[in-house]
């Protein structure tokens, strides 16, 4: 087998983030993360491990809650973004979300923070759709939104670390906005 | 990581193809464990070949019954499709109990049956491990060994196998759907996955340059009842101290369907044949249960730190067994 | 001495910077982006000691877009540091596995990582010792740990222990731990001439201008040191890590700003750990309870780089009331990582041992645990002999049984089940030292009838900005909105760090003092500078401690040895509560840790490559929402005078101390098995006895 030449190691995408086109051209390696914080000005999205092991860098990929840390930049050709900055749209008004964070003083350092916003979002979403989790009744029926009791919601926002341990804060702020 | 080439093919065949001009390419799906693995230092392909939008993302109900699982449907997506929550619990429950949200909402079965060890040697470039360089040696028999295997072990590795979803395949009696080369072929979930012998490089039977396009779900496990359990060390986003996967089906009291399979004890989700064919036309008893889980483990090697996974894979079997099987005065 | 009368302290105030860190506009260390900023990765050491005899940088400078790679050699002319972790790139010798060998410099990060990886060291390796410390030869008795005697003995305890009527002999093990804080430990460095900015993750601002001027000789008023927000440190941050100087080199080196955030698993083996302890308590006591000895004897070990103790027997010198006591330590060098802080240093795990030893002893008298503590309650500080400004334990245990339903607790082990679970509940008592130290502050009165309160502070989670706004508001007899606060900057008066939890005390004296005197005395305005040296640090002929009681409620796994806390309760006497919001978050974070090292934290000196395999958040189990219950954090009120102006002491660290005695208390109760070793992990419950059936 002869080799094909050795494709190039940049490659231009376009995203939209947090309702704004950016055509870029990113190295490779670039994963999503980096690509917000360095390129973008977006420094919201946190790096606490670079490994998909913490869930500070939770960003919105196309509705989806997503580890940003572990996404290439150059395969997310034509995704819509949303993280931290754009959770409240354009008004001065934060998310209810946010709001409630403030309320319930849902964060110490705030290093988390924006992870643990953007990962709720994403799981009010995927309850509503009907996705069960671990501690969901397997006798539940399926395809129906399921409702969030303090059980649901500790097991599906377990993948987002919090060293300074304002998890119980970060549940009840989470319970103030569930409709 | 270096740099490397990016290509999106736009279809299995080429997606083959691509991988045979550039030798030493990695497919590209959801990037878990993938990008992780570039981060460290441990992949250093040359290029990598996109999957993440070839048409394998949907669950195909086919005639006979059986599902087809394309190798890209995330997981968490599989983990909530009706059709496997009802017919597959035991698939739901293992995806569900893995990693974190925001992973199994990238995760793609493809990735997660060909995802690697989580052995701290094997992702640390400055120390020994068979695994990552053939013949450096392996720091983890000696060294912190914990949470590694008590079956099948080699003396070149000790490396368990991470995955959940894989455990409840193989009890399942799954098949992977491979494309490569030379075509299509499957081979059964529980065979995929190698022992490590003299080879523990090699994870799986896979050969270069074949994608795995597909998992599939047959009928003849379908609307069976089967669970997962797994114990760990916090309640949620860790690896599997052990695992199991049960599938039982029991008539008139009597074992005339079992499908068990142990994750977190070896270096492939460990089919349980031996308790299988002990149970196979048996009474559904805790005694029964008993004997052909001990049956199996007898064949545990422990190492100098992890004889508990011995005591906690047979708690773990038993328990899900019992709870499976109808209550005496029900049988 | 005047107390703060207003209305602004102890009220629920909300965090000043919640805004900027909910929406995401707050900035830490590495998100500052001077232009043509560069990244830096480092290069870990290989081996466990050595030499490092080699470096061909050949391959990274190859890459395009690598600026430079620093070897050893390259910061041989700074200034040696007083702190031996920062004694970077100064020589060729590698004192322990993870020390920085090489650190390379590049446009993106992604590049400084290639660069790193390209890097080729060649090393002279020696033999290491890598432990463990228990039975060690080279252990030795040190003379100072923490500002105190590292061995105190008084009475007999050794012949009062042999003549003891009830003898307790047992011995606890606690693992390395990992501070982890979320934010890694990150500095950008930028050089304007020979003016240095740093902006850096840091406890404490004040000292690494002090460090960074001493290393590379400049005047302290050429360093700038920003800490606007930092990602938690736990300790881990409270002294500057080799991240600043690093830095700081690196961009001297390139002559552009540089950015080192360390990757998180280089980490443990750079930015500290708890160290491990093995601690052997002999408790002698009267059949009614009473103690005739106690002996608290801790085995730890540390690296060749410095010497620093987890002094974990100091609590045995505060705690009971007893006619005899020792609390030693013994320390061995070993050619490991440096342990550091780590939340409650020496407490955390000294309760642990001790206030499980206490709850064998109430098990092997029959007695009840609260009632057993009680009963040995003193009435001045067992070592020493000083009177306690304030001690409210009895109340705190009492509160706290009556809040947690303790009476008519069944005290016999292993006999509740739910199904497959065992259900057991414990307590343990909580202290910590009051700790304070001199500060400087100005108060501002603008003529828009505002105030500025000004202090170099760092806010690390704790709600400084917060806080130090009330104790100013109060001092000036204003509404809380008219007091604005500025910390985490350098050009501000100095302070020390947030530490100890000694940060609000130390910073609200001296805001207190500029801001009473600026408003009784408004002719010396507009700002008023004060500085309490001399106040802070005089000798107080009070024992000054905060305590607490925690008490907790488990379920055990019989089938998988899992263990899941169901109930958490904490109940503190801190002196006064400056704010009630922040002060439950804290106290109730710190009960989380607490609840990490008692259940799902632990680190593993591997002795053949002297560093730790749980490298990463996959592997270094930091608990995860899914094991947090309810948990409850409340206090008593106490009125101690013998304080600072706002009669506060330290919350930000009580709260881990003696949450895991508690759990594990719960845990012999649900089990009726006694495990002396953290953490609790099925691996752990799964080998005793009853569960090899």
């Amino acid at each position: 087998m002869t080799s094909a030449p050795r494709p190039g190691q940049h490659s231009e995408v376009t995203l939209r983030v947090n309702g704004k086109p950016h055509t870029l051209r990113v190295d490779h390696r670039r994963v999503l993360l980096d690509l917000l914080r360095e390129e973008l000005g977006l420094t919201g999205s946190k790096k606490g491990c670079d490994h998909g092991q913490c869930g500070a860098c939770t960003v919105l990929v196309d509705g989806r809650r997503l580890n940003s840390c572990l996404l290439l930049a150059v395969a997310l050709d034509g995704s819509e973004i949303t993280t931290v900055e754009g959770l409240g749209g354009d008004g001065e008004e934060p998310h209810p979300l946010q709001r409630a964070f403030l309320d319930r003083d849902a964060f110490q350092c705030g290093y988390c923070t924006p992870g643990q916003l953007c990962s709720a979002v994403g799981m009010l979403a995927e309850a509503a759709a009907g996705h069960p989790s671990h501690v969901t009744d397997p006798g539940a029926p399926s395809g129906r939104p399921v409702p969030l009791d303090r059980t649901e919601i500790r097991e599906r926002m377990s993948g987002n670390l919090c060293r300074c341990g304002a998890y119980p804060r970060i549940v009840e702020a989470i319970e103030d906005v569930i409709p | 990581m270096n740099g490397f080439g990016y290509l999106r093919p736009g279809s299995v065949e080429e997606a083959v193809e691509a991988y045979a001009a550039h030798p030493g390419a990695r497919y590209l799906a959801g990037g878990t464990n993938l990008v992780d693995l570039l981060k460290l230092g441990v992949e250093r392909p040359g290029t990598l070949i996109d999957i993440g939008r070839l048409p394998l993302g949907t669950v195909q109900e086919l005639s006979d019954g059986s599902l087809r699982v394309g190798a890209t449907v995330r997981n968490s997506d599989l983990a909530a499709d009706p059709r496997v929550r009802d017919r597959y619990p035991t698939l739901s429950q293992a995806l569900l109990s893995g990693a974190s949200a925001q992973l199994r909402n990238a995760a793609t079965t493809g990735g997660n049956l060909l995802q690697r060890t989580r052995c701290p040697y094997f992702q640390d470039l400055d120390k020994p491990c068979n695994k990552r360089v053939p013949g450096s040696g392996c720091g983890a028999r000696d060294g912190v060994h914990r949470d590694h295997a008590v079956l099948g072990h080699s003396e070149q590795c000790i490396a368990t196998n991470p995955s959940d979803m894989a455990v409840a395949l193989a009890a399942l009696d799954a098949r992977v759907e491979l494309y490569g080369p030379d075509g299509t072929r499957r081979l059964a979930v529980a065979d995929f996955h190698r022992l490590p012998g003299e080879h523990p490089e090699r994870d799986t039977w896979i050969r270069p340059g074949e994608l795995v396009t597909g998992v599939l779900l047959p009928a003849a496990t379908a609307g069976v009842p089967s669970a997962y359990r797994k114990a760990r060390d916090r309640a949620s986003y860790a690896f599997a101290l052990a695992s199991v996967a049960v599938v039982l089906r029991v008539t008139d009291g009597i074992v005339d369907q079992v499908g068990v399979a142990f994750g977190g004890l070896a270096h492939r989700p460990w089919r349980a044949r031996h308790t299988e064919l002990a149970l196979l036309g048996a009474p559904a008893t805790p005694a029964a249960f008993e004997g052909a889980v001990a049956l199996e483990l007898t064949h545990a090697e422990p190492l100098r730190d992890n004889a508990y996974k011995v005591p906690l894979a047979r708690n773990l079997a038993l328990d899900v067994l019992n709870r499976l099987a109808p209550a005496p005065a029900t049988a | 001495m005047t107390g703060t009368t207003g209305a602004a302290l102890g009220a629920p105030a909300e965090r000043r910077e919640g805004r900027q860190k909910v929406t995401g506009a707050a900035r830490y260390a590495a998100e500052y982006a001077p232009p043509g900023r560069v990244h830096a990765w480092p290069v870990p050491a290989a081996v466990a000691r050595g030499r490092v005899t080699g470096v061909d940088t050949s391959a990274a400078l190859a890459l395009p877009g690598v600026l430079a790679v620093l070897t050893p050699s390259d910061a041989a002319g700074l200034a040696a540091p007083e702190d031996g972790t920062l004694a970077v790139l100064r020589t060729p010798d590698v004192p322990h596995r993870g020390w920085c060998v090489a650190l390379a410099v590049a446009e993106t990060p992604e590049t400084a990582r290639a660069a790193a990886r390209a890097v080729r060291v060649d090393y002279a390796a020696k033999p290491h010792d890598a432990g463990p410390a228990e039975g060690h030869p080279d252990a030795y008795e040190p003379e100072d740990v923490v500002g105190q005697p590292g061995r105190v003995e008084y009475g007999d305890p050794e012949a009062a222990y042999a003549a003891a009527e009830v003898r307790l002999d047992v011995t606890y093990r606690v693992p390395p731990l990992h501070n982890h804080p979320m934010e890694p430990h990150a500095t950008t460095a930028h050089w304007d001439g020979d003016r240095l900015t740093v902006y850096t993750s840091t406890q404490g601002g004040t000292t690494v201008r002090s460090v960074l001027a001493g290393m590379f000789r400049l005047p302290e008023e050429r360093v700038t040191v920003v800490a606007e927000h930092v990602g938690g440190g736990f300790g881990s941050k409270g002294t500057p890590r080799p991240d600043v100087v690093l830095a700081a080199l690196a961009a001297r080196h390139t002559g552009r700003p540089v950015t080192l955030a360390y990757p998180r698993r280089y980490l443990p083996t750079v930015a500290g750990h708890r160290a491990p302890t093995v601690q052997r308590l002999r408790l002698g006591a009267h059949p009614d309870g009473r103690l005739t000895a106690l002996l608290h004897e801790v085995t730890t070990q540390t690296s060749r780089v410095n010497e620093f103790v987890e002094h974990a027997a100091v609590v045995s010198r505060v705690m009971y009331a007893t006619p005899s006591l020792l609390s030693t330590h013994r320390v061995v060098p070993l050619d490991v990582p440096t342990p550091s802080w780590m939340r409650a240093p020496g407490e955390a795990p000294g309760m642990y041992a001790l206030e499980s030893a206490v709850d064998e002893l109430a098990d092997a008298l029959g007695t009840d645990p609260v009632e057993l503590r009680v009963l040995n309650e003193p009435r001045t500080e067992p070592a020493g002999g000083k009177p306690f400004s304030s001690r409210h334990v009895v109340e705190c245990l009492r509160e706290g049984a009556r809040r947690f339903g303790w009476a008519g607790r069944d005290p016999r082990p292993g006999i509740r089940r739910e199904g497959p679970l065992l259900l057991g509940t414990g307590v343990a008592a909580a202290t910590y030292p009051v700790q304070v130290a001199p500060s400087t502050a100005t108060a501002e009165a603008r003529p828009d009838g505002t105030f500025v309160v000004r202090i170099n502070a760092a806010d690390i989670g704790t709600g400084a900005r917060t806080v130090l706004a009330q104790i100013a508001a109060d001092a000036l007899g204003v509404p809380l909105d008219r007091v604005r606060t500025e910390v985490g900057h350098s050009d501000l008066p100095p302070a020390p760090l947030a530490g100890g939890s000694s940060g609000t005390a130390s910073w609200g004296w001296a805001v207190h003092e500029a801001c009473a005197r600026l408003a009784a005395h408004p002719e010396e305005g507009p700002t008023v500078r004060a500085d309490t040296t001399g106040k802070a640090d005089a000798d107080s002929p009070y024992a000054r401690h905060a305590f607490g009681a925690h008490f907790a409620e488990v379920a055990v796994d019989t089938v998988t040895g899992e263990i899941r806390v169901r109930r958490l309760l904490g109940v503190y006497a801190a002196g006064r509560i400056l704010n009630a919001r922040t002060a439950r978050s804290q106290f109730t974070g710190a009960m989380i840790m607490g609840l990490g090292m008692a259940l799902t934290e632990h680190s593993t000196l591997d002795p053949a490559f002297g560093d730790f395999p749980e490298a990463d958040l996959a592997a270094y189990h930091v608990p995860v929402q899914a094991d947090v219950p309810d948990i409850e954090a409340d206090w008593i009120d106490e009125h101690d005078s013998h304080l600072n102006p706002m009669g506060s002491k330290g919350i930000g660290e009580i709260g881990i101390v003696g949450t895991a005695a508690a759990i594990g208390n719960a845990v012999h109760h649900a089990t009726g098995i006694r495990f002396r070793e953290l953490p609790l992990t099925p691996d752990r419950i799964l080998a005793a006895p009853p569960y090899q059936g």
